[in-house]
């Protein structure tokens, strides 16, 4: 270009890649060379949310380390989808054991690697929501504890949906699952039960928490080269939609998990030794009800009977977000979980 | 037998040996959609198509693509009422892509730099003649030249342009302008004979041997109205008005300054007056601003200027030094009807702007033309009833613009050449329309339009420099860049990321995507993600 200087790029960073930036801003993904550490031919369903945020994050992980990169993976949907005897779809050293028991494994290559010094190489460990709210969540606590040199992500998808969509401890209140039929007065998952994995992690003070969504591939990816420039134990909670359990379409994952950002159901933030230092604002806010509709496992809240309280507790439940970590723009003061003495 | 560990039969092996497109009940298909801003183009620009390359400030580039359909693009970006803006998708996210302030920068710079097009057909061997170097003709010439004809072109006054120079004034086109993007359609080897009138068309087509000949007359008889007028009563004719300001001696229209008619011809003859000193300007027409045939943008420009406009009221006679209007009321069918009340208005001059005619004297005696309402009946292909005679601008029946004209002189010349070699011009099917719909706005950065300096009312009061400024580079790759590319696909990577099954495969730069039918499972998350809807979902084939 001869003789201008602007800003705008018709896409901005919004999108995957970008024509008109130079190529240092690229995301991994619009590489053509991109290590594909997730590779075709996955039994995933159609528009698995899963799927496509672990090919997001380990590819820029890969990137990061220079693709010395081993993973742990807890049992799941991601490994069962990725390796059916005696196939794999994974194009990293990558090792499966149980299903609670993934941080432990890791903690264990990184102690390896180390009386290896191997330090070059780094070790992922990688769990659905079960196990890692729950069934993983003994190991996992301790591996933050002893700031093992681990990053682990949580791809979570709000259920147990290798074994039937059956409700965990990141359920959200209200949804639908095989657990927590829509029946009866309040219908579907409980309010006020759960867990809020990111802040259980930024409670560990560990070096660097983060959260993230398949719709923010920029942001995503940035998360995770910034977590790989820790060493000891990082966190990464990473919304991955799941057509199937959520009852949604397979060509609307991504626009959900934006929904989710853009109504202020899932805030977008990062942490580092237990203060929260970053949050994403939204760009443009809508009503909780447009991130519910599409999806089957609130289908109770509009039919037969529309449940106009249900959707306003949930409202309610992404408002306390929106203030809580500032996620409108002029709203940096907000008050910030994790902050000094809270 | 390989040996193998405990309780291990077989090879690893990749998943890439499972091939999970059998899966797929839809398959997605990459499409070209016509854009909004393309499909309302009066002259065929493939708007969208220059404006990616403007993008990347290949400016060379994208003024090369928006001169294979319009050769005068500085004119157009001045005077061309843009309709491409008013279909624009970008209107509905914020304010509607600049594209004219786009396009006048390509053509300026074009000028500034010396771009210039050059005929790569070898010669037909064939000779036409265009009557007229209005833009119509001057379009139908230089897409003649470029097909590889001989082309001549006859033209009745002292300078070419028609109502380019003699009907549009100097502060809306600049004369360096139009002369530049005039002498570079001539250089193409046309010849222009200017000051040759035709008197009639048959006989000039034999005297010169043309094979074929294009009609571009305009329209440039001013209609008259019978008003009852003093003998001392000073009125004009709009045209005669605003060609007289062009070339000798400007007219001295006194210090009040009325104006009859609606049209942008009686916007510009009052902004005109007051350049040439009147103090007082007044419109007056029998309808209501709604209904005014002028371009609401040159309405707001004259209005902005201090003219002051009278509607609902015609002129009933005209004194020494005054004009009696009578007061209308619309009818139910919207008709203006006289009311019997009357008023005077103090005016100098009156210069008549009622609309215009076309001198159909070259063709008046040919008893297979066919004029109706005033205008030359034309065929799809824009011949007329005498074959090899064509037609098109002002005097067929359309809208009277510029790049109407325009775009007719384009359309003319691909039916004279393929009627040329004794064939029918074929037209390719337009693609659907890239509604807003279709789009996935969310990926585009939120930028509003780049407003174009104007002078201040007072200086374009006084004087005919030009009124609205041109975009400088950086603004000009800016505006280009709030281009949605609608329809059409402007490698943003997307489909290539969001693809869970890595399915889509990047041909590089230019070459766009395609897809790995092998693995695409069909979830049409690329569709959704598609920021200017260039991918659909098909049913897949049993
Ligand atoms: C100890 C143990 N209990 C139960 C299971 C059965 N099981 C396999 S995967 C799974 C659910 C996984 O859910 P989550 O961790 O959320 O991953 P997702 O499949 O949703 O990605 C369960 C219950 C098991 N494999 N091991
Ligand atoms: S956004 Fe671009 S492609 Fe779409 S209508 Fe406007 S100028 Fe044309
Ligand atoms: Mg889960």
């Amino acid at each position: 270009m001869d003789d201008q200087q602007v800003k705008f790029y018709q896409v901005g960073s919004f999108a995957v890649g970008n024509r008109l930036l130079d190529g240092g801003k690229h995301t991994v993904q619009a590489d053509r060379a991109r290590s594909n550490s997730l590779t075709s031919g996955h039994r995933a369903c159609q528009g698995c949310g899963e799927a496509l945020g672990a090919r997001y994050a380990l590819d820029a992980a890969m990137r990061a380390t220079e693709g010395r990169l081993i993973a742990a993976n807890a049992t799941g949907c991601l490994e069962v989808f990725s390796t059916p005897y005696p196939e794999t779809s994974w194009q990293i050293p990558w090792l499966h054991s149980l299903f609670g028991n993934a941080p432990a494994i890791a903690t264990g290559m990184a102690a390896a690697l180390k009386v290896k010094g191997r330090s070059d190489i780094r070790v992922v460990s990688q769990a659905g929501d079960g196990g890692t709210v729950d069934i993983g969540f003994g190991c996992l606590s301790g591996m933050f504890e002893r700031n093992d040199d681990v990053l682990f992500i949580c791809y979570d998808n709000e259920a147990y949906m290798n074994t039937g969509v059956q409700r965990s401890g990141a359920t959200p209140p209200a949804a639908r699952t095989a657990t927590t039929e829509a029946v009866g007065a309040e219908p579907g998952n409980v309010f006020g039960q759960g867990k809020n994995m990111p802040l259980l992690a930024v409670a560990h003070e560990i070096p660097y928490v983060a959260t993230a969504t398949v719709a923010e591939l920029h942001d995503l990816e940035r998360k995770v080269e910034k977590a790989m420039s820790f060493r000891g134990a990082r966190y990464i909670h990473i919304l991955v939609p799941c057509p199937l359990g959520w009852g949604s379409a397979t060509s609307d994952t991504v626009r959900l998990a934006r929904l989710a950002c853009e109504t202020g159901v899932f805030p977008l933030f990062e942490a580092e030794n237990g203060e929260i230092t970053a949050t994403s604002k939204i760009r443009h806010q809508v009503p909780v009800e447009e991130y519910l509709r599409p999806q089957g496992r609130y289908k109770h809240l509009f039919t037969p009977t529309p449940r106009p309280e249900i959707l306003k507790k949930i409202q309610q439940l992404a408002d306390r977000n929106i203030a809580r970590f500032g996620l409108l723009a002029g709203s940096d003061e907000a008050e910030l979980v994790g902050a000094e003495g809270s | 037998m390989m040996q193998k560990p405990f309780a291990i039969t077989l090879d690893v092996g990749s998943s890439l040996a499972n091939k999970t497109g059998s899966w797929r009940v839809e398959r997605p298909v990459y499409v070209d959609r016509m854009p909004p801003c393309n499909d309302g183009c009066p002259a065929g620009e493939n708007i969208q198509g220059w404006l990616y390359h403007a993008e990347e400030g290949d400016y060379e580039a994208a003024w090369r693509g928006l001169v294979e359909d319009n050769p005068l693009p500085a004119i157009c970006g001045r005077v061309c009422y843009h309709p491409c803006e008013t279909a624009c998708n970008r209107a509905k996210l914020d304010e509607a892509v600049g594209i004219h302030g786009v396009e006048r920068f390509l053509g300026d710079r074009a000028i500034s730099q010396g771009w210039h097009v050059t005929v790569d057909r070898p010669p037909s061997g064939k000779r036409v003649l265009v009557v007229g170097s209005g833009p119509t003709g001057l379009s139908a010439a230089y897409h003649l030249a470029l097909l590889g004809h001989a082309v001549t072109i006859y033209e009745a006054a002292p300078a070419p342009g028609g109502m380019m120079r003699y009907g549009i004034p100097k502060y809306r086109l600049p004369r360096d302008v139009l002369d530049a993007e005039i002498e570079a359609i001539c250089s193409l080897g046309i010849r222009l004979e200017l000051e040759h009138p035709v008197g009639d068309v048959v006989e000039e087509m034999q005297d010169g041997s043309y094979d074929a000949v294009f009609l571009a007359l305009g329209a440039q008889l001013s209609k008259r109205a019978y008003i009852p007028a003093a003998d001392s009563a000073r009125i004009l004719d709009a045209l005669s008005f605003l060609a007289s300001s062009e070339d000798g001696e400007p007219p001295r229209v006194g210090r009040r300054v009325v104006v009859y008619g609606g049209g942008n011809t009686a916007m510009d003859s009052a902004r005109t007056a007051q350049r040439l000193g009147a103090t007082e300007a007044v419109v007056v027409y029998r309808r209501t601003r709604a209904q005014m045939p002028a371009h609401p943008v040159e309405v707001e420009e004259t209005l902005a200027e201090g003219v002051k406009m009278t509607w609902l009221s015609t002129i009933s006679r005209v004194e020494d030094g005054k004009i009696v209007i009578e007061k209308m009321v619309l009818d139910e069918t919207g008709f203006p009807q006289p009311t019997g009340e009357f008023e005077t208005l103090e005016a100098d001059t009156v210069v008549l702007a009622l609309g215009q005619d076309t001198d159909m004297s070259a063709i008046a005696h040919m008893g297979d033309m066919s004029v109706r309402d005033g205008v030359l009946q034309v065929d799809d292909d824009m011949m007329t009833g005498h074959p090899g005679i064509f037609a098109g601008g002002d005097m067929v029946p359309a809208e009277r613009t510029v790049t109407i004209g325009i775009g007719h002189g384009k359309k003319a010349a691909h039916s004279i050449d393929a009627w040329l070699r004794g064939e029918r011009h074929a037209t390719v099917a337009r693609h659907e329309l890239a509604t807003f719909d279709r789009l996935n706005t969310w990926y585009y950065s939120d930028a509003p339009k780049t407003v174009q300096p104007e002078l201040e009312g007072i200086r374009r009061r006084s004087t005919f420099d030009e009124v609205v400024g041109g975009l400088e580079a950086d603004n000009a790759l800016f505006e280009a860049r709030r281009c949605l590319s609608c329809g059409n696909c402007f490698e943003c990577d997307n489909c290539f990321g969001v693809c869970p099954d890595n399915a889509v495969v990047k041909l590089g730069p230019g070459l766009r995507y395609s897809f790995d039918y092998d693995y695409c499972k069909g979830c049409g998350m690329c569709v959704t993600e598609c920021p200017c809807g260039a991918i659909v979902m098909e049913p897949e084939r049993v």
